[in-house]
């Protein structure tokens, strides 16, 4: 059998999942034994145009991870797509927009303002912020343009799979692998994990009624090593977040943030994580229960952790 | 051509509708604006039919519960009254006017309350213009 042709990409994303694909440790020798890698620039050097004269559909199996943040990642996206017969989204930012999505609540010139001219250690008295075309005297400068919003790989070009996570679990992307290894792929659309139900299927803490007075930030307590963390006021997103990934973060004390995405079923994750979050404060009084709404500073942030730009409404509205 | 405001209303079968209802067969007269959806209970009301409405094209979403201790199911309005701040709070860092959505309480025998909700609401989108979907910038 010739051998796979595998390549990978990183776009708006923070290199995590790199690391996240060299945690499957040893098993990456059996990856070599079945596999090439064609492109990847974290770690070979293979340059665009190499990747540009390559036949169309001559990669079985792309990797791209990071959202879609200036015409570069578009770019580079829309030719990869081009090139390969899988298109798979790796991680969290991939698939619904991860972190560098958050940025949505602002756009391009909001960012540009407070990057290149508010910030305090910035001095920037011309007022200079990167324009994608420059004159100099040896020529025209390009370089990428910046959009105002992030976009996820799904909103850019079909996708066939998704590997989820933040980093995505070694034993998740081995799955994903195992089913490219040997051909036994599952139908286009899958995410793929070892559980679509919720984390809380995962966690092995118990579960009782769900009635919270006050909510907690991280710092804010030490929670009870057995009990729900939900039950105990910390924003957990387990309820609302695809399983898989074996809850690790509930069993070292910390909450779910969701970077699994939605559980099945669900179109978007904020607003179904919000709902629950609702659901279970301990009031009906309405002037109480805006006294515990209160303790939840940013809830973009929260419930939206990986997913707004995968969101219903995808960003925040700028006048 | 003016602008006319689309909004949703998204109305409890036992209480709101039945208000509404009574607005109708009262005669009263009150804006065309409000597209209303029957819902069992405002506590059947996740925050993503908002979010779905307001993606779809709606200017403003207007849900109707029955009255605190009035509810068929006990304690679905008090559900309803937890999720909606929870949602115009989070709705506020989306840069989506608090006017937008509301949550409003009509019984049966309100159909006088229920037009001039509508009347209201319909008049404060129309100020606020139609819902704006762009991050206001060049490039989306």
């Amino acid at each position: 059998m010739a051998k796979l042709k595998v390549a990978l990409y990183w776009a708006a994303s923070c290199g995590g999942c790199e690391i996240g694909q060299l945690q499957i440790g040893e098993k990456i020798l059996k990856l070599v034994e079945v596999a090439d890698i064609v492109f990847w620039p974290v770690a070979i050097d293979v340059k665009y145009k190499d990747v540009e004269a390559m036949p169309s559909k001559s990669i079985d199996v792309c990797l791209f991870n990071g959202g879609i943040r200036n015409s570069e990642q578009e770019h580079i996206a829309k030719m990869l797509r081009e090139k390969s017969k899988v298109m798979i989204a790796y991680g969290a930012c991939a698939y619904g927009g991860g972190i560098p999505g958050l940025a949505n609540l602002f756009n391009k010139q909001t960012i540009f303002d407070r990057v290149y001219l508010e910030t305090p250690s910035t001095l920037n008295n011309d007022h200079t912020v990167p324009q994608p075309k420059t004159k100099v005297p040896e020529g025209e400068l390009n370089i990428p343009e910046f959009y105002d919003s992030v976009k996820t790989l799904r909103q850019t070009i079909d996708v066939d799979y998704v590997i989820p996570g933040c980093p995505p679990e070694e034993r998740t992307t081995w799955l994903a692998l195992e089913a490219l290894i040997s051909g036994k792929l599952p139908p286009k659309g899958t995410v793929i994990t070892h559980n679509a139900k919720a984390v809380c299927d995962d966690c092995s803490r118990k579960r009782d009624v769900k009635k919270v007075k006050k909510f907690y930030r991280t710092f804010e307590m030490i929670p009870e090593p057995e009990i729900c963390l939900l039950e105990q006021g910390l924003l957990c997103a387990g309820i609302t977040t695809r399983g898989g990934c074996g809850a690790p973060c509930p069993q070292a004390n910390m909450p779910c943030t969701g970077c699994y995405g939605p559980v099945a079923g669900v179109i978007d994750q904020g607003a179904h994580f919000l709902s629950a979050v609702a659901s279970v404060i301990d009031s009906n009084n309405p002037e109480e229960v805006r006294k515990i709404i209160d303790d939840i500073r940013d809830p973009v942030g929260t419930f939206y952790r990986y997913s707004l730009p995968d969101s219903l409404l995808g960003r925040a509205r700028i006048k | 051509m003016s602008f006319e405001p689309k909004i949703v209303g998204i109305l409890c079968n036992w209480c709101s509708y039945a208000g509404a209802d009574l607005a109708g067969i009262s005669r009263k007269k009150f804006a065309p604006n409000v597209r209303v959806v029957r819902v069992m209970c405002s506590g059947r009301v996740e925050p993503a039919f908002v979010l779905k409405a307001l993606q779809s094209g709606a200017d403003g979403v207007l849900v109707l519960g029955c009255h605190p201790g009035d509810c068929h199911y006990a304690e679905g309005n008090y559900k309803a009254a937890r999720r909606m701040p929870l949602l115009k709070k989070m709705l506020a860092q989306m840069g989506v006017e608090d006017e937008r959505v509301r949550l409003e309480w009509v019984s049966a025998s309100e159909g006088d309350r229920f037009a001039s909700i509508v009347n209201e609401m319909t008049e404060k989108i129309r100020q606020l213009g139609p819902f704006n979907h762009n991050g206001g910038g060049a490039n989306g």
